[in-house]
């Protein structure tokens, strides 16, 4: 049986230092995120500000394949930067001089969308605190989006505990057919083009802000010639029985909607892979170009080339996946992506598709590439504007901008999944049923104690013994139902670090 | 495959139906959609980045993964 697809998000922020002459992207994402840390450390919010990342165990030159094609680079990790661990289990750093921040480890799509949205308003409480330390006419602006419309992009990927036993090129063929057509409802919508070759004049408007920008079908990379499918071996968990799979090629979405489908139809897909209950391989003759033709057709029915000389649509491809899907539910059940969000992943998959079917425009309230639409359409109608008109990109930008006061998503009349107080609380609530529990609440309980923390082991210092470090390869366990009495019952970190043995 | 064609096969003529049955609902919402982009589009004259070209001009970020 397919294991749980435990999940989680890491966002690439776009940040601007406006008021200065030469900003440097690196220092206002250090500042940015310090001082969150110090508004929560003033605030009493225990734990986390002060805990640092623990880079031991990181690997990212590791190569699903087992060794990597000569010329490839390994990404580089970058130690001596800002790195917290947040007390909601999740992480927040400078990377790639961006902010960068990764959710907690999920049970379920739903968990995720909370965890994401989350995520935002710690950016936005982050541009707060930095507001009240820099001098008057200086701001930080953020925009949870994936390119500056000038070639330059940075990214929200996806990560999905999978079961080692699985081959990995069976992965490769079912999830590269689910990530080149599942873009017709993640795209969060992009004016203009930024692949070589190609202007505004070809493609006005197109479905994704990422597709321009991948160049392999499979690759270690993530900064250049970023593949489709890309084979950074780093479980962050026990690696003889896990993989992560990593997913670099989604949009950042403003609809919780687009969020929870992207997340729920690929878990879905992943389980049926792991479960062999997807009989056909869609196979297409050139994936970088069918990621392509998909984003850059408005009216979805570009027919993709496959190995076999046939050719498919997008919609075609998603039709037979939720149609496996819903066998697969009837044949398996849904443990292996939560019962309840399962459900609602089947329901909503089809309903999007039987909307993009019929009328897209139907979907301004769900789908990203559509909300946005909507908004530069009427615009250019009531301005009549050209396609390339800066104001249409000024839009298009302000969509993703994280001030509550500028956000146009926000206005977007886009549906919620979440309510504010599940949201509020998950900004320093761990969720209960992951491994991210057991973190989380440590480091809000014994803060003090805690030397260093990353994905799958937490360092303690309890006074004159050597730091004891707390191995969590399992990502299902150290939840609130397994260890939650025992880390109530203990009053210090040296009776916690004695009862479990360690 | 051959289910969900049956099923989406079958699908026009119940839709027809309640097309013919919410024609004027439908209309109706129309409007509403109408309307609200309307609002929409005002607000969004208000919260428009002052100088939106010139922020969009020097929107420029270093790569990322």
């Amino acid at each position: 049986m397919a294991i749980r697809k435990y999940v989680g998000i890491e966002t690439e922020f776009g940040i601007v230092h406006r008021g200065v002459a030469d900003s440097n992207p690196i220092a206002a994402s250090s500042l940015l995120i310090n001082a969150y840390l110090a508004d929560l450390e003033r605030s009493g919010e225990a734990g986390g500000p002060k805990v640092g990342w623990d880079f031991e165990d990181e690997q990212p030159g590791h190569d699903a394949r087992g060794s990597a094609p000569e010329g490839t680079l390994a990404p580089e990790v970058e130690t001596h930067l800002v790195n917290a661990v947040l007390t909601n289990g999740a992480r927040y750093y400078v990377d790639h001089a961006h902010p960068e921040l990764s959710t907690p480890e999920c049970a379920d799509a739903r968990s995720v969308v909370v965890f994401d949205r989350a995520a935002e308003q710690i950016l936005v409480q982050s541009m707060r605190a930095a507001a009240s330390l820099l001098p008057p006419g200086q701001e930080l602006v953020i925009h949870k989006n994936n390119s500056d419309g000038k070639g330059n992009s940075y990214g929200c990927h996806e990560n999905y505990l999978m079961d080692r036993s699985l081959p990995f090129h069976r992965i490769v063929s079912h999830a590269t057919a689910h990530f080149v057509t599942r873009q017709i409802f993640t795209g969060s919508g992009k004016v203009g083009c930024e692949a070589l070759g190609l202007t505004a004049a070809d493609v006005p408007y197109q479905l994704t802000q990422r597709a321009d920008f991948f160049e392999a079908d499979v690759g270690l990379e993530t900064t250049l010639k970023r593949p489709i499918i890309n084979t950074r071996d780093e479980p962050h968990a026990d690696p003889q029985k896990y993989r992560r799979l990593h997913v670099i090629c989604g949009d950042a979405n403003m609809s919780e909607v687009a969020t929870f489908l992207k997340v729920g139809t690929t878990a879905l897909v992943l389980s049926m892979a792991e479960d062999e209950q997807l009989p056909r391989e869609f196979h297409f003759q050139a994936p970088v170009r069918a990621m392509r033709q998909v984003s850059y057709d408005l009216e979805l029915g570009r027919p993709l080339e496959l190995v076999d000389g046939t050719t498919v649509t997008a919609l075609e491809v998603q039709w037979e996946l939720l149609d496996r899907a819903r066998k697969y539910a009837d044949s398996h059940g849904l443990e292996s992506v939560g019962e309840e969000a399962g459900r609602a992943t089947l329901e909503r998959w089809e309903a999007v598709l039987t909307g993009l079917e019929a009328d897209p425009s139907s979907l301004a309230d769900q789908v990203d590439w559509v909300a946005k639409r909507r908004i530069l359409d009427g615009y250019r109608e009531r301005h009549d504007l050209e396609w390339d008109d800066p104001r249409l990109a000024a839009l298009a930008l302000q969509y993703h901008d994280l001030r509550p006061d500028k956000c146009l998503a926000a206005r977007a009349g886009l549906q919620r999944l979440t309510t504010d107080a599940e949201v509020t609380a998950a900004m320093v609530e761990p969720p209960d049923d992951t491994r991210a529990w057991f973190r989380g609440t440590c480091l809000r309980k014994f803060g003090p104690s805690i030397v260093a923390a990353n994905w799958d082991s937490m360092v303690f210092d309890v006074g004159s013994d050597p730091l004891r470090r707390v191995p969590m390869m399992e990502p299902g366990r150290g939840t609130r139902a397994h260890v939650g009495t025992l880390v109530a019952e203990c009053s210090s970190a040296y009776e916690l670090l004695q009862r479990l043995g360690s | 495959m051959a289910e969900r064609e049956q099923k989406r096969k079958a699908a026009p003529a119940t839709r027809e139906a309640e097309e013919v049955a919410e024609a004027p609902a439908k209309t109706e919402s129309g409007e509403k959609l109408k309307a609200e982009l309307d609002d929409l589009l005002d607000e969004i004259d208000d919260v428009l980045e002052q100088n939106a070209e010139d922020f969009v001009k020097s929107y420029v970020q270093k790569g990322g993964q």
